[in-house]
């Protein structure tokens, strides 16, 4: 999708050097963040990385260790949950079961005192932008799981938070429902203009959801970017192996200009040539990171073999309809993933056992040195 | 024909229908057998005589008829005798403050317990149950020492100063809903618990981020969802309540009887089995509809957590 602007004046939540320990497990480590009016920012980890110790915290059920939260210029601090211009939507949805579609809706303006005729308009008009108008005297165990997520949306949505809290919000869908939610909630958030904090564990959800994506790790943020950013320029191993597959090789550096290096791989026959400089110093034992799809596979030998180029065996082949993907044993017994799109019916595609050249463009290659 | 019997025994004979079979049989030894023969006696004739009651059906060989006798007397008696509503009455009161307060004490131990830690939770159970290892008579009767006028109780308040003479503490209302109370607590405590226990704490962080402080959010969200457990528990408390004759016979009044009194001072005192027999059926009426009801609400609760 196309990026989406933000506007980086406009900071709303601001996450200053906060800190989470449980006894010696420290679960959130010196993070630091700032997040901007109506974007919809990820956080992006896998299990026990500390991404929903640090949603809870902007909930108000955690107190941070150290460190300071403020949303729209106010210290969070000593602020209970229910006094918080923040709404979260559970990751299990978390609906009263013993209350209808409008009553849980309706639960977060009662509890504001707001005016009854003014609740019952609210309540109606957030049923029909989720679509559950026809809905609204179900019970949550009556409804579908796509139909629990709607509503677990409009009861956080109907309160008009600075801030919407969303703890893995398509976790529980199946496959086509995500897709389909996925762009739904960019369009809601698109018209209520509400700051979105999404975590998730799923680089795909955060890929298609994010104006920006946060990459944590063990209670660290590694790395904050756009989601071109986080998948084109990882600057981590962690993040480049994290956020989609990637080949990575050790190397070291054999020539280092400004305008380009040279890396020599001991899994690769020729060296790694990158087409732009880095900053490391010499000597530095580097990784080189290439995706499978920046990877060109064919029978002829490219024109130039001397650099960016080796040969392999295919070993395995998975079709995946739309693409293949190909791991392909170099003569060093390295494998290396290959993926190629299946744009013809009728191809001559390439078998098991195939003795097959790859090579790869000169800005293709991304330097990792942490 | 044979077929049709062979298979309906095999049938019978099926493993699963066995395992059915046994709390059937164990119903129908011990609940519709007795039922059945208490239902009898109360249509039945006073008699002097042993067993007590006379036959309802009887072969009379001198006039060679057979002679069918219900006598219904037994039951207009319940109504006409303003004794026997007096007490149905008194016992539904008792039981029902006792009950009230079962909830009003149980449900924050109940409550306590669910929330406490999963170490300490299986010890502060073992705590409710402990009682039971003693026997409920010598429980009762050691309340008796407790509210006597120079009991426990008296004597440790004179001592403080806090009262010039005893109370009257045995032999009230108030000793018969100390004892009931005491004695039926675990029976609010532990459905309570087991539906407490179970509810999903999520749940209360999604009132708080709504905006429902602590107080709201019980209100709101779990006192609704343990409605199963506190009509459970109070109807666990109140059955027995009503026909309790053990705890009013120690500790109550003497001038007010309650229906489990006089069920047994029929039986066994005055010996008119005919009369008891009609007020344990009398009784079961009573006790009917707060039982249907609650099998409709457990029901529908069953129905509610299937989906």
């Amino acid at each position: 999708m196309a990026e989406r602007v933000v506007d980086r004046h406009n900071e709303y939540l601001r996450i200053e050097g906060v800190s989470k320990r449980f006894g010696d497990f420290v679960a959130v480590d010196n993070v630091s963040l700032s997040i901007y009016k109506g974007e919809i920012f990820c956080l992006l980890g896998g299990s026990g990385c500390g991404k929903t110790t640090l949603l809870r915290m902007l909930a108000g059920f955690e107190t941070p260790t150290s460190g300071r939260i403020l949303i729209d210029g106010q210290d969070m601090a000593g602020i209970p949950p229910y006094e918080r211009p923040v709404n979260m939507m559970f990751q299990s949805y978390a609906l009263f079961p013993h209350m209808t579609v409008t009553q849980n809706v309706a639960f977060g303006l009662e509890q504001e005192g707001v005016d009854k005729h003014e609740i019952r308009r609210r309540v109606d008009d957030m049923l029909s932008i989720v679509k559950l108008g026809d809905f609204a005297k179900r019970k949550p165990h009556q409804l579908s799981g796509g139909q629990r997520q709607r509503v677990a949306l409009a009861r956080a949505l109907v309160k008009k938070p600075k801030l919407l809290l969303l703890d893995e919000p398509l976790g529980a869908l199946d496959k086509k429902l995500r897709e389909h939610t996925q762009f739904e909630l960019i369009n809601l958030q698109e018209q209520l203009g509400v700051t979105f904090v999404v975590v998730t564990h799923d680089q795909e959800e955060a890929m298609t959801l994010a104006s920006r994506i946060g990459v944590m790790n063990k209670g660290q943020i590694v790395q904050v970017g756009t989601p071109t950013d986080i998948y084109e320029f990882p600057n981590s191993r962690f993040v480049a192996d994290f956020i989609g597959s990637v080949n990575m090789f050790e190397g070291k550096l054999i020539e280092d200009e400004p305008a380009y290096v040279r890396i020599g791989c001991p899994e690769l026959e020729t060296s790694v040539f990158v087409s732009h400089g880095i900053s490391a110093p010499p000597d530095a034992q580097v990784t080189v990171a290439i995706r499978p799809e920046k990877i060109e596979m064919s029978r002829t030998a490219p024109a130039s073999r001397d650099e960016n180029h080796v040969t392999g065996v295919v070993k395995e082949i998975a079709y995946m309809g739309d693409l293949s993907i190909y791991l392909v044993r170099l003569p060093s017994g390295r494998l290396v993933r290959v993926t190629m799109p299946n744009v013809e019916r009728h191809d001559e595609r390439i078998v098991w056992d195939e003795t097959v050249h790859l090579s790869w463009h000169p800005s293709s290659p991304v330097v990792l040195i942490q | 024909m044979r077929r049709s019997f062979l298979s309906t025994v095999k049938s019978w004979s099926q493993p699963r229908n066995l395992v059915i079979g046994v709390p059937y049989l164990w119903l129908l030894a011990f609940f519709a057998i007795p039922f059945v023969i208490v239902l009898k006696i109360s249509f039945s004739w006073m008699q002097p005589i042993q067993p007590g009651y006379a036959p309802l059906i009887e072969w009379v060989e001198e006039t060679r008829r057979l002679v069918v006798s219900f006598n219904f007397d037994n039951y207009q008696v319940l109504i006409r005798e303003s004794l026997y509503v007096d007490t149905f009455l008194y016992s539904a009161k008792v039981a029902a403050v006792s009950t009230f307060w079962c909830l009003l004490i149980g449900y924050p131990m109940a409550y306590a317990i669910a929330r406490s830690k999963p170490s300490t939770r299986n010890l502060l159970l073992m705590l409710i149950i402990l009682p039971f290892w003693t026997s409920f008579l010598l429980r009762v009767y050691a309340w008796v020492g407790l509210l006597k006028t120079n009991g426990v109780i008296n004597n440790t308040l004179l001592a403080m100063g806090l009262i010039d003479e005893p109370l009257t503490l045995l032999y009230t209302d108030f000793a018969v809903y100390v004892g009931i109370v005491y004695s039926y607590l675990p029976f609010m405590i532990l459905p309570l618990y087991s539906n407490l226990e179970k509810h999903d704490l999520t749940l209360l962080e999604a009132a708080a981020d709504l905006g429902a402080g602590p107080f709201k959010a019980f209100f709101k969200v779990t006192l609704p969802l343990s409605m199963p457990g506190i009509v459970a528990g109070c109807l666990l408390v109140f059955i027995p309540a009503v026909g309790e004759f053990v705890i009013p016979s120690l500790l109550g009044r003497t001038d007010q009887l309650m229906i489990g009194t006089v069920l047994s001072a029929q039986f066994f005192g005055a010996r008119n089995w005919p009369v008891a027999s009609a007020v344990a059926i009398g009784l079961l009426l009573v006790l009917l509809l707060p039982i249907l009801l609650f099998q409709r609400y457990q029901q529908r609760e069953l129905e509610a957590s299937r989906r």
